[in-house]
């Protein structure tokens, strides 16, 4: 078993805000993050598959086909975008880097043809990242 | 348990084509990496060792042993080669970064596990990056 990764960046706006609670609450929980506005970051994400080498090509996938995946479902749908309000999934839940990491992980997982998805590590900045193995 | 990592620096020229497939199927699966001529890449190799801290030394393993092990059994074989054409490993197996990663595994073992002074220290995982958008991983299993 060897594990293949590829990485790609995309920037896109957020900002975070609970209408369920308070607005006093929204700007306790999040700070500066809650400014109606937004605010944006060049996220990196990483994608983890897990497979074994063809011994006929040395590979475990054509890493064409993963940037291809990359770019038709996730930054088609994210990059330069505002994620509150232009990604259907993120108008009832947060955009947390949490909650997007686990939203790219639903949106590979079941178009992956080749190996299997391992882990979702999303960095927000470079000093903040998120991993998700599926559970 | 504690897991050391160092990271070590090789560039070399490679070409992925198999002489068991047609032209026409080499140049379908690997693309541009099939140019005859070769391409190159800085790689960056990530080896970690996995074990106890010694009382005595404070210290998983000898960095020195692994700088020396690394540098005779990866650098001086791969730094500044031609894989293919100069490398005996890739005579007859193709130069994908997971071949060439699983490679680097198999020669460092030996010098890791059950080492002189290595206090019970394992190779644990080798990290290889072609490019920085794209690295390989293989982890010992046990």
């Amino acid at each position: 078993m060897i594990h293949v990764t590829r990485r790609a960046e995309f920037s896109a706006s957020h900002y975070y805000h609970n209408p369920e609670l308070s607005a006093e609450e929204n700007r306790r929980i999040f700070g500066k993050c809650n400014n109606p506005h937004g605010h944006g970051h060049n996220y990196t994400l990483e994608v983890t598959v897990a497979g074994e080498v063809d011994p006929t090509t040395g590979m475990v996938l054509d890493l064409k086909d993963l940037k291809k995946l990359l770019e038709d479902e996730v930054l088609e749908l994210m990059d330069h975008k505002f994620l509150n309000k232009e990604v259907p999934v993120f108008a009832t839940k947060i955009p947390t880097t949490e909650n997007i990491a686990v939203e790219i992980w639903k949106l590979i997982a079941s178009k992956l043809s080749f190996g299997k998805l391992h882990r979702i590590r999303l960095y927000e900045t470079p000093d903040l990242f998120v991993d998700y193995y599926g559970e | 348990m504690v897991y050391l990592t160092r990271r070590y620096r090789f560039s070399a020229a490679h070409r992925l084509h198999n002489d068991a497939l047609s032209a026409e199927e080499n140049a379908r699966i690997y693309g541009k990496c099939n140019n005859p001529h070769g391409h190159g890449h800085n790689y960056v190799l990530d080896v970690t060792v996995a074990g106890p801290i010694d009382p005595a030394t404070g210290m998983v393993y000898d960095l020195a042993r692994l700088d020396r092990a690394v540098q005779a059994e990866v650098i001086e074989r791969f730094d500044e080669t031609n894989l293919n054409l100069d490398v005996e490993n890739f005579q007859t197996r193709v130069p994908t970064t997971e071949n060439i990663c699983m490679e680097i595994f198999k020669l460092l073992r030996p010098h890791v596990d059950g080492s002189e002074g290595s206090a019970g220290a394992r190779l644990n995982r080798v990290r290889l990056e072609e490019t920085s958008s794209n690295f390989i991983e293989y982890q010992s299993v046990g």
